[in-house]
């Protein structure tokens, strides 16, 4: 916006004047409940974008892979950064059901959080890995790809086996060992410590 | 050579802070620094002139820079770097020094080929632009952000002794933040009364997701483009990032590109595999978004040595991700007492706030430490008592209270003994 430079004090006296005036102008009027910014999205480009995979399977995309088919891919694409067993070398270990019994994780700082022991939801795993992996070329994995990877993590944490089709429909219905350990934040601030 | 002169960067504050509080100003330079080492170091010193009052200094210029004498720095790994709170005053962080934490590195965005999506339970799926997200009313307030990882090397090892407030406390800072309200977009896209939660999404490597609650979402959830009068620093999201008042880090969705408005939480990997925290009764907690209060002293502090016994000036930040610093007490006999420090105005809501107590140290082994409380009545925990409630394998939100030991000697360690 080009403005004009106001060159006497009496010039800015007026812009003053002016200034103060549209301001109470302003504050009188109620903001709208639209200001109409904005255009409306395509569904192209919501498509586009909305990647993201939830507990029950929503957003989950045609297609399927077996544990079998994704072991090939994960030599390929993964052993490198999390070793050719899940073991996490160098990065993030991927495989580990330990403790079978409990969840000492609150007391046991050395125990490893991995998909097998810590988390609570299969179709998680599709949604992480599709966005973010692998780290070094994020976001260019095919779904097929996907969902085999996902069976072939499953299968090495013993939870699904190594045939079973993992798809939109089979993947939110698996059962993860720590589906049940998770509860909300109970903190409130006050006296008490939690 | 008193260690505290060799610390990068400060030499010429420590010594006039001393210099004030001790009042040996004139003594402090032969007493400390012999000739011979002051004359030696002179020569790695910056060239300037010896009477700036006879020459002329040099011309204005298009963008400051820090005095050649001030090399203060964040220290920086791959994915976090960490804020030299040794090194400032004050509460506001400098953004060049304000902390980072990434999970897929700082994408490189143009501003004007960037936009926010808002769809799902919504009249209307919108497209915002940023400068369309500008053109909405906008809002400053002044908060701190800190990681939910930040303190976590003092906590399950207590022995941990030469470290320095930045390694231990860097993951938190304070900015001035300038944005829309989220509830101002959501009003404008038409928010569904049923809906609950809202996935937000990045546009980085890592497409780096949390969900967040409605209620926050509509309380004080920002979009925000400035940071202390400027753009954002592209490592605080630039051009637009999600900003929750008081809530770890880690939900301040930075380079946002995306939300979607649902009925239940996304339960993303960073909300489960990460960024919960297993209790000592074998649940773990999720969505532990707020952070506690907290506050850490920044002098005295390792590697500071006192020169000298008499009275030394002790100063820290305190924070509540729940509202304002009603108190911070401090005590110079390992937690066995406790008296008021002073809090320096501003004392504003979720925000640093910095305190200050005038001590006098008799030359013997002394374990100084800060505790705050806020307007709630939280009172910052010891690290026993956190242990006690969250057991040793938590990861996240390392609160309890912290501190240093004075040796004889005058030389500090780092310290959670209270
Ligand atoms: C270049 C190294 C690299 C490659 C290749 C790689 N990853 Fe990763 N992966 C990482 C890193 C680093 C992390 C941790 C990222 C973080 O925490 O932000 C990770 C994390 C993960 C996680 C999350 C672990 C957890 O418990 O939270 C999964 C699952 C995963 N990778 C799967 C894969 C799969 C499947 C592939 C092959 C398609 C793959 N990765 C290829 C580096 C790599």
């Amino acid at each position: 916006m080009r403005v004009a430079t106001p060159r006497s004090a009496g010039v800015w006296t007026a812009v003053a004047v002016v200034i103060v005036a549209s301001a109470a102008i302003a504050a009188q009027q109620d903001q709208p409940e639209r200001f109409g910014f904005g255009r409306p999205a395509t569904e192209a480009e919501i498509a586009a974008w909305d990647i993201d995979v939830t507990p029950d399977g929503t957003g989950l995309p045609p297609g399927g892979g077996t544990a079998v088919e994704g072991r090939s891919i994960y030599v390929e694409k993964c052993e490198i950064c999390h070793g050719a067993h899940g073991e996490g070398r160098p990065f993030s270990q991927l495989v580990g059901r330990e403790p079978r019994q409990g969840f000492p994780f609150g007391n046991q700082p050395s125990l490893v959080r991995t998909i097998g022991n810590y988390w609570p939801f299969a179709p998680t795993l599709y949604d992480y890995t599709f966005r973010t992996m692998p780290f070094d070329e994020p976001g260019t994995l095919e779904p097929d790809e996907v969902y085999a990877l996902t069976a072939f993590l499953l299968y090495l944490n013993d939870i699904v086996a190594e045939d079973d089709v993992i798809d939109a429909n089979t993947l939110p219905r698996v059962q993860m060992p720590a589906r049940d350990k998770f509860v909300g934040d109970n903190r409130r601030g006050g006296r008490e410590l939690r | 050579m008193p260690k505290q002169i060799d610390r990068l960067g400060d030499p010429v504050r420590r010594i006039s802070r001393r210099a004030m509080l001790a009042g040996t100003a004139g003594a402090f330079g032969t007493a400390t620094l012999p000739f011979g080492k002051a004359h030696a170091r002179q020569q790695d010193r910056p060239n300037v002139p010896d009477d700036p009052t006879k020459v002329q200094g040099r011309d204005a210029s298009e963008l400051g820079t820090r005095s050649q004498f001030e090399q203060v720095r964040r220290s920086a790994g791959r994915s976090s770097s960490q804020t030299p709170h040794q090194d400032l005053d004050g509460i506001i962080t400098p953004s060049d020094l304000h902390y980072e934490r990434h999970h897929g590195g700082i994408p490189e965005i143009d501003p004007d080929r960037h936009s926010l999506l808002i769809h799902g339970m919504v009249e209307r799926d919108t497209m915002f632009t940023v400068a369309d997200l500008k053109r909405f009313p906008s809002r400053s307030v002044i908060h701190f952000m800190e990681c939910s990882g930040n303190g976590g090397r003092s906590y399950r090892n207590r022995r941990t002794e030469d470290v320095t407030p930045q390694q231990v406390d860097g993951l938190t800072s304070t900015s001035e933040w300038t944005g829309v309200p989220l509830a101002t977009l959501m009003r404008e896209v038409g928010v569904d009364p049923e809906a609950s939660w809202i996935l937000a999404e990045g546009g980085d490597a890592a497409v780096m997701t949390r969900s967040i609650p409605m209620g926050k979402v509509m309380d004080d959830a920002l979009i925000a483009y400035g940071q202390n009068g400027e753009a954002l620093r592209p490592e605080q999201g630039y051009p637009i990032r999600l900003f929750l008042p008081g809530w770890e880090g880690s939900a301040s969705v930075k380079w946002i590109r995306r939300i979607e408005v649902g009925d239940e939480a996304f339960m993303t990997r960073e909300e489960t595999s990460k960024y919960t925290d297993p209790l000592p009764d074998g649940t773990a907690r999720q969505f532990s978004f707020t952070m506690d209060t907290k506050s850490i002293i920044t002098f005295p502090a390792y590697p500071d040595t006192l020169p000298e016994r008499g009275w030394w000036e002790m100063s820290g930040l305190a924070w509540s991700g729940r509202g304002r610093i009603s108190r911070v007490e401090i005590s110079t006999d390992g937690g066995q007492s406790w008296s008021d420090a002073e809090l320096q105005g501003p004392v504003l809501p979720i925000c640093h706030t910095r305190f200050r107590a005038a001590f006098n140290w008799q030359g013997d082994e002394t374990v100084v430490l800060s505790r705050a409380t806020d307007e709630t009545g939280y009172v910052q925990p010891t690290l026993d008592e956190l242990i006690a409630v969250r057991g040793i394998g938590t990861r996240y939100h390392h609160n309890h209270i912290r501190g240093c030991r004075i040796r004889p000697n005058g030389s500090t360690v780092f310290t959670v003994d209270a």
